[in-house]
């Protein structure tokens, strides 16, 4: 497709409103990271992956303001053992933020990473590189180039407790652009937590290098601001006999647009992306996942569930990839949505490009209204009309939320979800 | 107890009668039992009275205690005392079977203005009743009803009926699909259940269960009607014969 003038004028407009941070080792590959930009272009509804969801917000030079929304909840994985990391409004937090240390784990940030000898230099921008091909992404190369800090984490053994990213939204204009970079040596072992608004824009690049043996555990929660918009990417490359395990928890926010590019690269692999997402009114997420088996005896698994109601919107693009060679994939994918009234929609489009011929490759996508069998069920014991919808929609994402391993986080995860519903019941 | 007068029911979608007139009156500390042949009106009876929607009632009363049951949401008729254990109970992924049971029993409480059980007591409570009726702790950690067996499923809303303790409870075929070792568990929770202040409505096709649930009093339902009354010999008249020849009789 021709390329518009548009989107070249769109794409000039915003680099020229950004600028490289700092010097050194990362310099190289944001230069190379706005080329890519610049030949690419910055995302508009003609492009194939943005039919679903508008990506203006997300490329303009100035964000819509987002509120600060407050309200008294702990916050998430307060209850936990971790390390703690807080950015405010993209702006690290020292005083808020435990100490950088972690045994097998070297933890810096990315701003403050200057030699020239960094570990980092190697991968910085490699995995999303990789990630834009064969789907061109944008708002990644964008992140890339102009990413302000983010954390460098390098893991040579098996982390005793999770590192835990805070991301404060308290400036109503912030738009704010992270990058983190995550190497698992051969067989280590890492938990990362991430919650939090973060900014009125947010744009987040999470690259994870999972080393042969190693295994990657990753929770989210994009929550609280309804105004808020996100674009965020995470790309993972694993090795051999590897472990990977993303769940992503979103409730509220005008705009969420979460890519996962996955390429399992070493056989006996396995990769895992779950999200959970409860959208109320003005709200649209976009799950965008992209699973690539180039190993032999590789297993990886959707599961994305969203619940909608009074107008929200939900999105997923999920595509699995197997190469020739990859045999023996186990490839599984399932995109539904409860859909609480009439006026919210999901939009699934899933697919599966399959090179190999000895592969088991399963995917299914539904829409659907609450149970009224299993709704009258529990009214029948008792349970009142609104608490039994929410036990039933808790029931829905029950099967993403089952692919936290670990119990606490799960448990952690469950209550909020709860305690957002019922507080939605009024 | 439960009193029904005159109760005319129809298919909400379409127009067809289900119901043509029944009345029944159960009294406390008594078991009736309906029987019939299939079609007969008597599971619509029992979805009728707990609330189901899709249904119309268009003439007739149903009273709970004196409480116009009709007029109540399925949430307000359980909190009133009502009971009715499922021919199919429904399956509820994602839902612990523990949480959903303390959930229930908490909101009847709290309708009632009652104060909720804790959760020591409750445990307590439940795991005593789980155990006469043979349900391990891991059926309760399951979800609800999820891969649970007919008998399981039968036992578990047992369990409920036990853990809720209803006034007036209705069985909808209970004894569908259940072995006899099975029925004989389901039959001695029931009957651990009977109690002065208690009625119960057993809808049965068949005589077996009576057998285990002794009647008062046994119904026969046919085309939305009561049609005849008698004693427990009722029961085993039609086990012998089968309804056609009672159906002769009072056509």
């Amino acid at each position: 497709m021709a390329r518009t003038a548009e989107k070249t004028n769109l794409t000039d407009a915003r680099i020229a409103a950004l600028s490289i941070p700092g010097r050194g080792w990362s310099v190289p590959a944001r230069e190379d990271a706005v080329n890519r930009l610049r030949a690419m272009g910055l995302p508009d509804r003609r492009d194939e992956y943005w039919k679903y969801t508008r990506p203006d917000t997300l490329t303009q030079v100035t964000p819509e303001p987002a509120a600060v929304f407050e309200n008294d909840e702990a916050p998430l994985f307060d209850g936990i053992d971790r390390v703690k990391i807080v950015f405010v409004d993209g702006v690290f937090d020292a005083e808020a933020s435990d100490d950088l240390s972690l045994e097998g784990v070297r933890i810096e940030r990315l701003a403050e990473a200057n030699s020239d000898l960094h570990w980092a230099r190697d991968l910085y921008g490699t995995l999303e590189t990789n990630g834009q091909t064969p789907v061109a992404r944008p708002l990644a190369a964008l992140n890339t180039a102009f990413a302000t800090d983010g954390m460098l984490i390098h893991v040579t053994g098996a982390a005793s407790k999770p590192i835990s990213i805070v991301y404060r939204h308290e400036s109503t204009t912030s738009d704010v652009i992270l990058h983190h970079l995550i190497k698992l040596d051969a067989g280590a072992e890492l938990t990362v937590l991430e919650n939090g608004p973060a900014a009125a824009r947010f744009n987040k690049v999470m690259e994870v290098e999972v080393g042969d043996g190693a295994s990657f555990h990753h929770v989210r929660a994009q929550g609280r601001d309804h105004e808020r918009r996100a674009a965020t990417h995470v790309f993972a490359r694993l090795g051999a006999e590897s472990t990977f395990k993303s769940f992503t928890l979103t409730v509220n926010g005008v705009m969420t647009r979460n890519d996962c590019v996955i390429e399992l690269t070493g056989d006996d692999a396995s990769a895992h992306v779950a999200g959970a997402c409860v959208g109320d009114g003005a709200f649209h997420h976009d799950d965008t996942v992209f699973v690539t088996h180039d190993a032999v005896n590789c297993e990886s698994r959707q599961v994305f569930k969203k619940v909608l109601r009074n107008g929200a919107t939900g999105v997923f693009q999920g595509k699995i990839l197997v190469k020739a060679g990859a045999q023996k994939t186990d490839g599984y994918q399932i995109s539904q949505s409860l859909l609480l009234d009439e006026d919210s929609q999901f939009l699934a489009k899933p697919e599966l490009e399959i090179y190999a011929d000895d592969v088991a490759c399963s995917h299914g996508s539904t829409s659907g209204a609450i149970d009224e069998d299993a709704l009258f069920y529990l009214r029948s014991r008792g349970v009142p009309l609104a608490e039994a919808t929410d036990m039933l929609t808790l029931s829905f994402l029950a099967e993403a939320v089952e692919e936290i391993e670990a119990e606490t986080l799960r448990d952690e995860i469950n209550t909020r979800m709860a305690a957002w519903l019922g507080r939605r019941r009024g | 107890m439960l009193s029904i007068k005159n109760l005319h029911v129809k298919l909400e979608e379409e127009d067809k009668q289900i119901l043509k007139g029944v009345d029944l009156e159960v009294e406390a500390g008594k078991v009736h039992a309906i029987m019939g042949p299939n079609g007969s009106g008597k599971s619509t009876l029992s979805y009728v009275l707990s609330g189901k929607d899709g249904y119309e009632v268009t003439e007739g009363s149903a009273t709970l205690l004196g409480a116009d049951l009709l007029d109540m949401e399925p949430e307000e008729r359980a909190a009133a005392g009502l009971f009715l254990a499922f021919q199919y109970p429904v399956e509820i992924p994602g839902v612990g079977n523990m949480t959903f049971l303390r959930t229930a029993v908490n909101a009847q409480r709290k309708a009632r203005g009652e104060e909720e059980m804790s959760a020591a007591d409750f445990l307590k409570v439940v795991r005593a009743k789980a155990k006469d009726l043979k349900i391990d702790a891991e059926m309760l950690k399951r979800p609800v009803n999820m891969g649970f067996s007919g008998g399981e499923k039968k036992r578990n809303e047992i369990l409920q009926m036990a853990m809720l303790e209803p006034k007036m409870c209705i069985m909808d075929e209970t004894d569908s699909g259940l072995d006899v070792d099975a029925m004989k568990l389901v039959a001695e929770g029931v009957n651990a259940l009977r109690s002065e202040g208690r009625g119960f409505l057993v809808i049965t096709h068949y005589q077996r269960l009576l057998d285990h649930i002794k009647p008062d009093v046994v119904h026969i339902m046919a085309d939305g009607r009561i049609v005849k009354s008698g004693g427990p010999e009722l029961a085993l008249e039609v086990e012998n014969n089968g309804y056609a020849d009672i159906l002769a009789e009072v056509a």
